[in-house]
């Protein structure tokens, strides 16, 4: 058995992709050019806000086509109503109408509110700052920063190369501006055809960023629309093409942007502090972090468990933007009355399903961009009552697909019911149905006189001892548990009713027990693409056990629990429970010994909820798909991923 | 949130005879100046709850607090006030506005909860559980003694309160047991089923209560004799919690799909089953899922608690005697409550209120508009209300004195409570005394313990 179980791990190994093991943010970022790594300089390189990279490589994109043709470049004034606050009147000329080139209406009529709208649409604020600021350093002038966006348009049309015009601007004087205006107004030079790909590409991308923005959750990010983004990235873009800067970039950028795309959202590190800070500020339910927690896990969440449920209790009639159903599953999150990965997600769907019910499309918006932002506020919801787990991820991800994916004539309840419809059925399909199939593929390989160890308490191992047994098959299981949780006692409750010859065991007897275990049944949270079993903590060691003592592993995990993610070890991506449960003894108040252990300063305790089981340790996975080895997880999630 | 609240202001309650009248019902009783109705609609305004019912019995009373009600909250709230015969009991009460009730739970508050427990969380614990009921329970009041120490600690007739008689599972989530009298009779089957069950009598229902309105409506309907929500239905759903039959329409297996309904039945079946599975199984859920393959399926509905953490306040004014109690408590240790901002010594004196020389007013105490105190008076731990006049030489101690009352030389007034537009003549010792409306207290007079009101 050993032998075949290694030869796939040597397949897996030599392409480790360590890159994308923390979903860091992309490395080549600061890659992309010079500026832009000089203007990420005052955010944290931890988490690059979307927005803002997306204009960067806009900016980049830009330059080929500006730079050769700094002259001619010209404003052409329109009429407009701006009311910034830095030198009113000037500018409310300049923003209005900005050509760069030909008469592609680029950037008019959008100007109108530029300032305003620079500065509520991207929450973090500051970045047209920075990108400023790196303007100001590159072009060698020493221009204070003014704090509208539209002195930055007038920053472009200095880049003829009169920096002493922008002093006389920054002080108020007038005059040069009108004399830039009508000298602006004269020429309107024929684009090249460099130039005008550039635009056009530019354009695309900017729908694409603001596209990208409207999904990206938070309710408030819906209010950035396509043409406020395409109003103020061409203005970014224009001023920083005055700096002097690389240009043989430009090429690269499409399929990097692509990748970007692809990419997983930068997830939140902890030991960020800023970050935290701000994430903190947004959110619903109130969380103390625990005090000390272990160096090691630093970059995941936790808290202090115990405050949060009363606080969001007491809050219960001030949540208006959640639906009472969702808010009913967060709460069951939080005080763990639902707790399984299968059951966490159907409870999510079913929230969803109820709230997509009561769901009524506000005024003068598209049901797709706001109900998705609407689910996407839900789950941040969720997500701060407890880590969504990667089966939720890949829920949700589908719903929003279909969401995506609704045709445009469809009416508000047609549209309904078939969204309604679509979460019946992903439940049906892809939880029940899947663990059907599971039980049917597996039972297959439970001969009788067999004993079968599992661990903890899975839904579809349950499944399959008890199909077994129906089926008259003979065979003992032993179950092995663990604190805190103790899952393994509900299933051994339910198995011995059903008259199952049972042995229940905890983990420290795992070595003890597995000499007599002919196979190992387990259940998954998540297969990552390599292979690897994410799973409730212990489950590796039990594999590893059964691996040293040559009995086959096999994993039963439904096909939606498949992620494309890679991870090496459980480090960089977990959950961490409340380590007071694991100091604590159900029924037992006399085992005290650590209680107050959060004062004393250098004792940490570590409730690890998940690890990661190296691939060679499976023999066998358990799909809806079939029995595959873990080699196959990959085909499995590029050809049915997408479904 | 989808919740609906009713708060039962009552009507003229005889516990409370010689305060209230129908000028001054039970709701609009003064607490620190303030009618004690508002410190349940301000704790409903806190969670948000801006859209009240509020149901008074009798017609006349119903016109004095709804015209309080718009005065006070004309903009803020959106209320209603419904009017029911007296003596319905508020079983009755909820019956006769039915008709209104549409929500998918109902909140149902009595108009004497002094309190700030927040109201969401009793709502919150009920959504998580989907239960049937759900009852603020929080630390019986204990009466008086605290007060009465510092105060010479003779003057109180300890009268054995009535007591709840509570069951509680091992994880204080539900309630097993509601009993007001000695009555201990716990069905076996509850017992057997949950293993454990703790009695408490140190808890006190608050009479707050969020009710799934199928559930509630039906048992109304059904039984036509229960009188009170209390002693009547809220005993009734937790004795039949493991045999349940009212109907648990809200549950997710009464919905149907067009589809193969065999397939979708068992899936629907499987659904529940695994969540069901999810975590640690209630007893209800053992209960019902014990007779599996028998014909008869066992239902459960599930009786929620939450109970009110210690720091939180929590009183009923049902009595005189809780009457004092709240008073002190309002201006003295739960005085957030009271809505004023205490000066430097603890106390709060309107600035129109005038003070005589040498009279001193000491901290807990409060001091309404207009009103005037002669020389060398004083003032403990108490409440005296709008443009009273008091002479000289006066002495409150832990008393409440209401509006318009006019107090002669030398008085002494302890642990009383003296209604508006009272007269106490020169040198009237009153000591536990409730004086009611508009009575006169004649020179020189001394009463211990009496009810004093007009015949």
């Amino acid at each position: 058995m050993d032998p075949p179980r290694r030869a796939p791990r040597t397949v897996i190994d030599p392409v480790p992709k360590f890159r994308q093991v923390g979903f860091f943010a992309p490395p080549d970022r600061s890659q992309s050019g010079p500026i832009a790594a000089d203007t990420s300089a005052s955010l944290s390189p931890v988490m690059i806000p979307p927005p803002r990279h997306l204009s960067d490589n806009l900016i980049l994109h830009a330059r080929p086509s500006n730079s050769p043709r700094r002259g001619p470049e010209s404003i052409t004034v329109g009429g407009s109503n701006s009311d910034a606050p830095v030198s009113p009147a000037p500018s409310s000329s300049y923003s209005s109408r900005f050509v760069v080139g030909g008469d592609r209406g680029f950037f008019d009529g959008k100007g109108k509110d530029n300032g305003k709208v620079v500065a509520s649409s991207f929450p973090r604020g500051g970045f047209d700052l920075t990108a400023l600021k790196g303007n100001a350093a590159a072009s060698g002038s020493s221009i204070v920063v003014p704090a509208s966006q539209l002195t930055t348009v007038s920053v472009v049309n200095d880049s003829l190369g009169i920096p002493e015009k922008e002093k006389t601007n920054k002080g108020g004087g007038s005059a040069g501006e009108m004399k830039d205006q009508s000298s602006s107004k004269q020429q309107k030079p024929k684009p090249t055809k460099a130039e005008r790909r550039a635009l056009q590409e530019a354009q695309r991308a900017a729908k694409a960023a603001a596209k990208g923005e409207g999904n990206k959750a938070s309710g408030t990010a819906t209010s950035v629309n396509a043409k406020q983004a395409k109003a103020v990235k061409p203005a970014q873009k224009a001023d920083t093409a005055s700096v002097a800067a690389t240009e043989k970039k430009g090429g690269d950028f499409p399929p990097e942007k692509d990748r970007k795309k692809d990419a997983p959202q930068p997830r939140l590190q902890y030991d960020d502090k800023s970050r935290v800070e701000k994430a903190k500020r947004r959110s619903v339910v109130k969380q103390t972090e625990s005090r000390n927690r272990v160096e090691l896990f630093r970059h995941l969440p936790q808290y202090e468990h115990g405050s949060q449920l009363p606080d969001l209790e007491a809050k219960f009639f001030d949540l208006y933007p959640v639906h009472p159903a969702v808010y009913k599953v967060g709460l069951q999150y939080i005080s763990g009355d639902i707790s399984g990965g299968n059951d966490r997600c159907i409870a999510m769907l079913q929230a969803f399903q109820e709230a997509i019910k009561d769901y009524k499309v506000p005024p003068e918006k598209s049901l797709g961009r706001d109900l998705t932002a609407k689910i996407g506020s839900y789950v941040s919801f969720l997500n701060e009552c407890r880590p969504l787990s990667i089966s939720m991820g890949n829920a949700i991800r589908f719903l929003k697909s279909q969401i995506a994916k609704l045709p445009l004539t469809l009416s508000e309840s047609e549209a309904k019911i078939s969204l309604d419809s679509d979460i019946e059925r992903f439940i049906s399909e892809k939880i029940i149905l899947a663990n059907k199939v599971i039980v049917k593929h597996a039972v297959t390989k439970i001969r009788d006189g067999d004993v079968l160890l599992t661990y903890g308490s899975s839904l579809a191992v349950e499944m399959i001892f008890l199909h077994a047994h129906e089926l008259g098959k003979q065979f003992r299981v032993v179950i092995v548990d663990s604190r805190p949780k103790l899952r393994g006692q509900q299933l051994l409750r339910r198995l011995v009713e059903k008259g199952l010859n049972c042995t229940y065991t905890h983990i420290n007897a795992v070595s003890y027990v597995m000499h007599e275990v002919s196979r190992v049944f387990l259940g998954a949270e998540s297969i990552l693409s390599n292979g690897t079993v994410y799973s409730r903590v212990g489950t590796a060691s039990v594999a590893m056990v059964a691996h040293a003592s040559r009995v086959p592993v096999i994993v039963c995990c439904e096909a939606y629990k498949f992620h494309e993610r890679v991870q090496l070890d459980s480090i960089c991506s977990n959950e961490l429970g409340d380590p007071d449960v694991i100091s604590n003894v159900k029924g037992r108040v006399d085992v005290n010994h650590l209680d107050g252990w959060a004062d004393i300063e250098n004792l940490q305790l570590l409730n690890l909820i998940y690890d990661a089981m190296p691939s060679d340790y499976v023999s066998m996975i358990v799909t809806d798909y079939g029995m595959v080895p873990p080699t196959s997880v990959p085909v499995i999630v590029r050809e049915y991923g997408r479904e | 949130m989808d919740f609906q609240v009713v708060v039962l202001a009552g009507g003229v309650s005889k516990k409370l005879l010689p305060l209230v009248s129908k000028e001054l019902p039970n709701a609009l009783l003064p607490v620190a100046n303030r009618p004690v109705l508002s410190y349940v609609v301000e704790l409903l305004e806190l969670s948000n709850l801006k859209d009240l019912i509020v149901v008074v019995e009798g017609k006349d009373v119903a016109l004095n607090v709804g015209a309080w009600i718009s005065g006070a909250y004309a903009d803020r709230l959106h209320v209603e006030v419904a009017s029911v015969p007296e003596d319905v009991g508020t079983a009755g009460a909820i019956r006769a506005i039915a008709h209104h009730l549409t929500a998918k739970d109902i909140l149902i508050v009595s108009g004497d909860l002094v309190s700030d427990v927040p109201v969401g969380a009793v709502a919150a614990t009920h959504r998580r559980h989907d239960a049937v009921v759900t009852a603020l329970l929080c630390n019986a009041p204990i009466s008086g003694p605290l007060e009465s120490v510092s105060s010479g600690g003779k003057d109180k007739t300890k009268k054995p309160g009535r007591y709840d008689l509570i069951g509680l599972d091992p994880t204080k989530q539900f309630l097993l047991h509601i009993a007001t009298e000695k009555d201990l009779r716990i069905q076996k089957s509850i017992l057997r089923a949950v293993g454990q069950i703790e009695i408490r009598a140190d808890l006190m229902d608050a009479h707050l209560y969020a009710f799934k309105r199928s559930v509630l409506l039906e048992v109304l309907d059904q039984k036509s004799a229960f009188q009170s929500l209390k002693h009547d239905v809220l005993p009734y759903l937790v004795r039949s919690q493991l045999k349940s039959e009212v109907l648990l329409n809200g549950t997710p297996q009464a919905e149907e799909n067009g589809t193969e309904k065999v397939n979708s039945q068992s899936n629907q079946q499987m659904i529940s089953q695994i969540l069901a599975n999810a975590s640690e199984p209630t007893f209800h859920l053992r209960h019902t899922l014990g007779t599996i393959g028998s014909d008869s399926v066992r239902r459960a509905h599930k009786c929620c608690v939450y109970i009110s953490g210690s720091s939180k306040y929590c009183a009923r004014l049902n009595s005189i005697q809780a009457y004092n109690d709240i008073n002190r408590d309002v201006i003295g240790e739960a005085s957030h409550l009271s809505g004023y901002s205490f000066s430097a010594h603890n106390n709060i004196i309107h600035p129109t209120a005038e003070l005589g020389a040498k009279t001193t007013v000491g901290p807990h105490c409060m001091l309404g508009e207009g009103s005037q105190m002669g020389d060398k008076c004083s003032v403990k731990r108490s409440v005296i209300g709008r443009h009273c006049r008091i002479g000289a030489n006066v002495k409150v101690v832990n008393s409440v004195v209401m509006n318009h009352v006019t107090i002669g030389d030398f008085c002494s007034i302890q642990g009383s409570v003296i209604c508006s537009n009272v007269q106490l003549q020169e040198r009237a010792i009153l000591k536990d005394c409730q004086v009611g409306a508009g009575f006169v207290v004649t020179s020189g007079s001394e009463q211990k313990g009496e009810v004093l009101a007009k015949k």
